[in-house]
Formats: structure tokens, C-alpha cells, sequence
């Protein structure tokens, strides 16, 4: 058998100068199946790679690329010639949605410094892409990878004990007789009693005021990936007024639940009244029972028309019920950015979590800090 | 002793395209990038990690190994919550209740012949429940058997650690009996749907694929290799409506098991040509879900239809 060690680590140095992480026993294995299967049939050891050295989905299209080049220098060539020289820098850059050049341009344009620049617009970019930046094809693609960012819910326990599977904790007498019974009173298994654990309730309250509007599409299609993901959410919306809409979203389909809360939300883009939006929130669910021990997060970007002082006193009644209210802010990357909107700076005292919002992975981190 | 060895000829198959050939003689028809990533799993002694949508073949990848080997398939169904005692091994505690309490009437009291024989009896393979993964692991030298754990996606994180363990090493250790090593090594195929990822420690060790759905001519020959009573017409007409049907942007886009019932179904009523009203009837054997049915429904049917024989007929 022939060793083709030296030309599946050249390749792995490229796949690894393009971001992909490649493990060194990976290495040997795709060396191993070249061995196995030979290196005549591109498409061969293509299927080599693709199997050894690649294991999500999203790096197919590196992988391409790089095979592709890779493939095409080595095609004068030895295999045995170590691809050491050869560098491909990958080069995000996703301003511009040109398809990415084939091969045979990028071998024309090939740098003399052995150096490859790559334009590559994939997933990775749009993780971090302001939703405001985004093109409504752009939004398609975050608004499916948003359901899939799973909301776990904080666990609460509750006083009463009950039954459990561990083997910690008060001995639950009753349970152990009843199972010693069937086995002629000898206690085989020892039961336990433990405190129980409910999930707690998060409660979304969106802004939709005019400031908003760049991130309000996105904001709401979050608030339905967590209400139709079968956990206790409630999802409001507010500008002028207060409007619950965890009925209209939950819906499997994400465009016929969008539009029934379209039609159930009467102030798009209309102003903000922060303050009494919480007002209505508390008197009429909130303090009734709703926030209780709930994780409120608040989306929004703090302008408010109304009095600071309404939502200073408003925050703090929540703050009393809730055990945790966390602030979402669209503008907080935003360099420079300083909470100094009035209603921002009001609320910001009652906040025990105040993050990003603005992109794909700020709220992966969101979901991250709800599930704290 | 390592499984790192290298085997040309994994089971007596010489390439790709012969292992193929294996597999579609029992019924299972793998596209050129799968059948050599089972290939190389096989000959390097690896396991295989099957990633891809609902209902496009994976599991079945894993029974048609085991019956074209002729040995036993071992299926480990994850699922929220499972604990290595439902995957590994369990001690029969009743059964071994019942052992002391036989041993005290056959001995009389106080005269035990010896109470560390008794103990160390207790803890032998005769009260040992063996879970999917022992098993595989304790199979007799010989062909290896198929171990499939099936939906890892479901299983939570110590899960996979766990499983981390067994494959890196093909043994495992329980306390009262040692260590128990694989005399050969379980061909091992783990399967997601991707609903979260699984861990990267854990996919590092195995050989990765994606499936996708088959293209349509390859859908065509599953539907006439797995359900030889629907007429050649009438299974490419199908095999193009569901075709059609996963570019829709459903929820669930149908799978190759729907394409299977749904001809198999209107086999069964006597159907030779697909029509509007058939489709409008027995919608439900392939989307089983009411949102996509009324998407479907509110997009013209007989424009699908009309598209759908059409492909059929230009092939």
C-alpha cells in the first residue's frame, strides 16, 4: 500500500488555514483511505475527505473550495509533493452576494506569494449580521437557524416533596412498602422523596415602536421559535399599547402565525410609552400571577415618549414579582453606545441582565442567559 | 491491542461499488458518497456517524449491514434522559434476592458452605442484564455485530460522554466483574436528525455523512425495489410529486418511507395514474402535518400534479 500521509497532511494544512479544525488521527485515517482506495478518481478521494476530515454540514463549502484548488495544483504533480507552500486565507466578506468564483478563475488570479484570498459569504457571517443589515433572504435563512436555538427553561423547585429517581434525600416509606410487597417484604429498592422541580415561565415583551422597526421582523420570529417550542412562554407586544399574542403565534407555520399576530397588533410602529406599556403588563397579568418567579425579557431599544418616572416605578414593581428581568437592546454592539435614552437609564437599575439583540449569536447568548 | 488495522477487503468486499452492489441486493440503495463512507468505516474499523433529515434512510443503513453480514443488529433508541443503566448493564436485583433466599432454605440455617462464594456468585454474568451496548460489546469472535444507536440527538450531553468512552476504546469496565473488551469490534452506526449538534469530541471519532434525500431516478428504483407491486408509472409519478413536495418548504418535507406508503397505498386501491381528486384523498400518507396539508392544499394540487407527470414521463 501506497503512504499518502504527506499529501493528506498538505491537505489538512489547507483546511486548516481556512478555519476548519482538523485533528491529527482525522489526518491519518484520510491517509489511511487514500491508501485503501487509491488517488486516480477525483471524485474518490474527494469522498475520502469529505468522510475523514469534515464533520458538520456547514464546512461542505470550504471543504469544496479548498479541494478544488488543492485538487487542481497537485494535478501536474506527484501526489508524494507536500502542499506546504500553499496557504488559503479565507476572506469574509459579506457585503458583496457575488457566487463564489469557480476553480479555474481562482487558479488564473493565483498570487505569486502562494497566498489565496477567498470571498466567502456562508453561515458564519450571518451569525454575527446586524438583523438590520439584513436582506430579506438573509432574514429567511436566520429566522430557520432561530428555530433551532433551543430555549431551555430554568427549573424552579417547589416545596412539596415528591417521589424522585435519585438516590438522595428523605426515604419515601410509603413507596418502598408498596414495592416490598411484591417482593415478599423485602425492600429490593429504597425510594426517595425530593423537592419537585417545576419550569419557570418566561414572559417576552417585544417593542415595536418606530425606532424598532429594523429589528422587529426578527424580534417577533424569535417570540415564535420560543413559543412553538412546546415550553411556558407567553409573548406581548408593545408601543402604544400592550397586545398578548402567544395565542396568534402559536402556529407551526411561521408565515400564517406572523400574520395572525399581524392582524392582532393594532400599533406597528407607532410610538413608545415604556411606562405605561408596563403599567397595563403589571396591573392586568403580571402582579396577578403571571411574572411571578417568571424570567421577563424585555426587547427593546429604550426610547420612550412617556415619563421616566412611570417606568422607573414600574420596573421596580416587576423586579418585586419576577426572578429575573433581562433587557434585550438591539443598539447595545453598538460602539460607543451608552444607555442614555431616558427610558433606558430609568430601567436599567430593576435590570439583571442586560445584553445584545442585535444579531443571530446574540441571541444564541440570550438564550444562554435565560437558561442561566 | 489496538483496532487501528487497516482491512483492505472489509468482509470480502474490494470496493465501494461492490459494497453497493452487497447492499442492494438487500434492498438498500446508497448513493456513490455513502456507500464509500461505509466502506471506509468498515475497512478502517470505525464507527459510522449518519447525519440528515427525517425519513431518508439512515436507520435502514444499519439493518441492511446486519442482514447482508447475517449478524445480529443491536438497536440503542436514545431518547431525553437515558443513563448508561439502560444502555450498558443492569444487576437483576430480585433475581438475586431470589438466589440468597433459595441458597438459605437448600443450606439450613447457619450453615452456609461458604459466604464469599455465595457473595461472589451473586455478581456473576447469570445476574447481569445486558444492555444494547454490553451486548454488542460481549458478542462471541466471528462476524461483528451491528450496533445501531439510533437518535443520538435526543440522548443529553453525559450520554454522549459516555458513549465517548465505549467507542474510543471498544470496552468497557463494571466494577463487580473488570473490564470487558470486545473480542471484535461492533460495527458501530450512530444516527442524528440534527436537532441540536452533537458534540465534536464525539464526531471526531467517526466517520461523518450527510445524507440527503435521493435524487429522483434513485427514488424511483427504492419505490420499485421496496414495493415491487406499484406500476413503473405510477412510482415515478410519485417518486416526482414528493419530489415537488420537498422543494415547498414544508415543515416536515416527506421522506423516503412516505414515498414507499404513499405508492404502496395507492397500489392497494388500484391506481395506475396519479390524478388530482387520488391526490387530494390520500394526502395524508405523506404529510403528517395539518399546517402542510393546507399549504399544500391552498397551492394549486392539480398544477403539482400536472408537473409531477410530466417529469415523470421526460425521466
Amino acid at each position: 500500500m501506497q503512504d499518502f500521509t504527506r499529501a493528506a497532511v498538505g491537505f489538512a494544512r489547507v483546511l486548516r488555514g481556512a478555519g476548519i479544525g482538523v485533528p491529527t488521527d482525522r489526518v491519518a485515517w484520510f491517509a489511511k483511505s487514500l491508501g485503501i482506495l487509491g488517488v486516480e478518481s477525483r471524485e474518490s478521494v474527494y469522498i475520502c475527505a469529505k468522510a475523514t476530515l469534515i464533520s458538520r454540514p456547514e464546512d461542505f463549502a470550504v471543504l469544496n473550495i479548498c479541494f478544488d484548488l488543492w485538487w487542481l495544483l497537485h494535478r501536474a504533480d506527484s501526489f508524494e509533493m507536500a502542499a506546504d507552500e500553499l496557504k488559503v486565507a479565507i476572506e469574509v466578506d459579506s457585503a458583496d452576494d457575488e457566487p463564489l468564483p469557480d476553480s479555474e478563475e481562482l487558479w488564473e488570479e493565483f498570487q505569486p506569494d502562494l497566498t489565496m484570498r477567498l470571498k466567502f459569504s456562508g453561515a458564519e457571517v450571518l451569525a454575527s449580521k446586524d438583523f438590520a443589515k439584513c436582506t430579506v433572504a438573509e432574514l429567511e435563512e436566520a429566522a430557520k437557524a432561530m428555530d433551532r436555538i433551543a430555549l431551555v427553561v430554568p427549573r424552579r423547585h417547589t416545596t412539596r416533596m415528591v417521589s424522585s429517581r435519585s438516590r438522595k434525600g428523605p426515604i419515601d416509606i410509603r413507596k418502598t412498602a408498596k414495592e416490598a410487597i411484591s417482593h415478599h417484604g423485602e425492600p429490593v429498592r429504597v425510594r426517595h422523596r425530593n423537592h419537585g422541580e417545576r419550569p419557570r415561565r418566561i414572559v417576552l415583551l417585544c417593542d415595536i415602536s418606530g425606532s424598532m422597526d429594523p429589528y422587529a421582523r426578527a424580534m417577533i420570529r424569535f417570540l415564535h421559535s420560543a413559543v412553538i417550542g412546546g415550553i411556558r412562554v407567553e409573548a406581548f407586544t408593545f408601543s402604544t399599547s400592550l397586545t398578548r399574542i402567544t395565542r396568534e403565534l402559536d402556529w407551526k407555520d411561521p408565515d400564517v402565525a406572523l400574520s395572525r399576530a399581524g392582524q392582532a397588533v393594532k400599533d406597528w410602529s407607532g410610538g413608545t410609552r415604556i411606562g405605561e406599556a408596563l403599567l397595563e403588563f403589571n396591573e392586568r397579568f403580571g402582579i396577578r400571577g403571571m411574572a411571578r418567579g417568571a424570567v421577563v425579557v424585555i426587547m427593546s431599544d429604550g426610547w420612550d415618549r412617556g415619563e421616566p418616572e412611570l417606568v422607573s416605578r414600574e420596573m421596580a414593581r416587576l423586579r418585586r414579582v419576577a426572578q429575573r428581568i433581562i433587557w434585550v437592546n438591539p443598539l447595545k454592539h453598538t460602539p460607543g453606545y451608552a444607555p442614555l435614552a431616558r427610558g433606558m437609564s430609568a430601567a436599567l437599575p430593576y435590570v439583571s441582565d442586560f445584553v445584545e439583540g442585535h444579531s443571530l449569536r446574540s441571541l444564541v447568548q440570550l438564550a444562554e442567559v435565560i437558561a442561566k | 491491542m489496538s483496532f487501528s488495522s487497516i482491512n483492505n477487503k472489509p468482509f470480502g468486499v474490494t470496493s465501494p461499488a461492490e459494497l453497493q452492489a452487497k447492499l442492494a441486493d438487500y434492498e438498500y440503495l446508497a448513493d456513490e458518497t455513502l456507500s464509500t463512507t461505509i466502506f471506509l468505516s468498515l475497512a478502517l474499523a470505525r464507527p459510522l456517524f449518519l447525519e440528515g433529515e427525517a425519513g431518508v434512510g439512515k436507520t435502514e443503513v444499519a439493518k441492511a449491514l446486519s442482514r447482508w453480514l447475517g449478524t445480529e443488529l443491536i438497536r440503542l433508541q436514545c431518547y431525553e434522559g437515558i443513563d448508561v443503566s439502560q444502555a450498558l448493564y443492569e444487576w437483576d436485583y430480585s433475581k438475586q434476592l431470589l438466589h440468597l433466599r433459595a441458597a438459605e432454605t437448600t443450606t439450613g440455617a447457619g450453615g452456609h458452605p461458604s459466604i464469599e462464594a455465595l457473595e461472589h456468585e451473586l455478581y456473576g454474568e447469570r445476574f447481569l442484564l445486558k444492555r444494547p451496548i454490553l451486548t454488542a460489546l460481549s458478542a462471541p469472535s466471528g462476524r461483528p455485530p451491528v450496533l445501531l444507536i439510533d437518535e443520538l440527538d435526543r440522548a443529553d450531553d453525559e450520554f454522549e460522554a459516555f458513549l465517548l468512552e465505549v467507542l474510543s476504546e471498544y470496552s468497557v469496565t463494571i466494577p463487580e466483574l473488570g473490564q470487558i473488551r470486545a473480542a471484535v469490534p461492533p460495527i458501530v452506526v450512530i444516527t442524528s436528525n440534527r436537532t441540536r449538534d452533537v458534540h465534536d469530541a464525539l464526531k471526531r471519532r467517526c466517520l461523518y455523512c450527510w445524507v440527503e434525500h435521493p435524487t429522483f431516478e434513485r427514488e424511483v428504483e427504492i419505490v420499485n425495489l421496496r414495493a415491487p407491486q406499484v406500476g413503473v408509472t405510477l412510482a415515478r409519478q410519485v417518486a416526482a410529486m414528493v419530489e415537488g413536495l420537498r422543494t415547498m418548504g414544508l415543515f416536515k418535507p416527506p421522506g423516503v418511507a412516505e414515498t414507499i406508503d404513499w405508492a404502496q397505498s395507492l397500489a392497494i386501491l388500484g391506481v395506475m395514474e396519479l390524478n388530482d381528486r387520488l391526490v387530494e384523498e390520500t394526502l395524508g400518507s405523506v404529510l403528517k402535518y395539518k399546517e402542510d396539508s393546507e399549504r399544500v392544499r391552498s397551492s394549486s394540487i392539480s398544477d403539482l400534479v400536472r408537473s409531477a407527470v410530466k417529469r415523470a414521463t421526460e425521466g
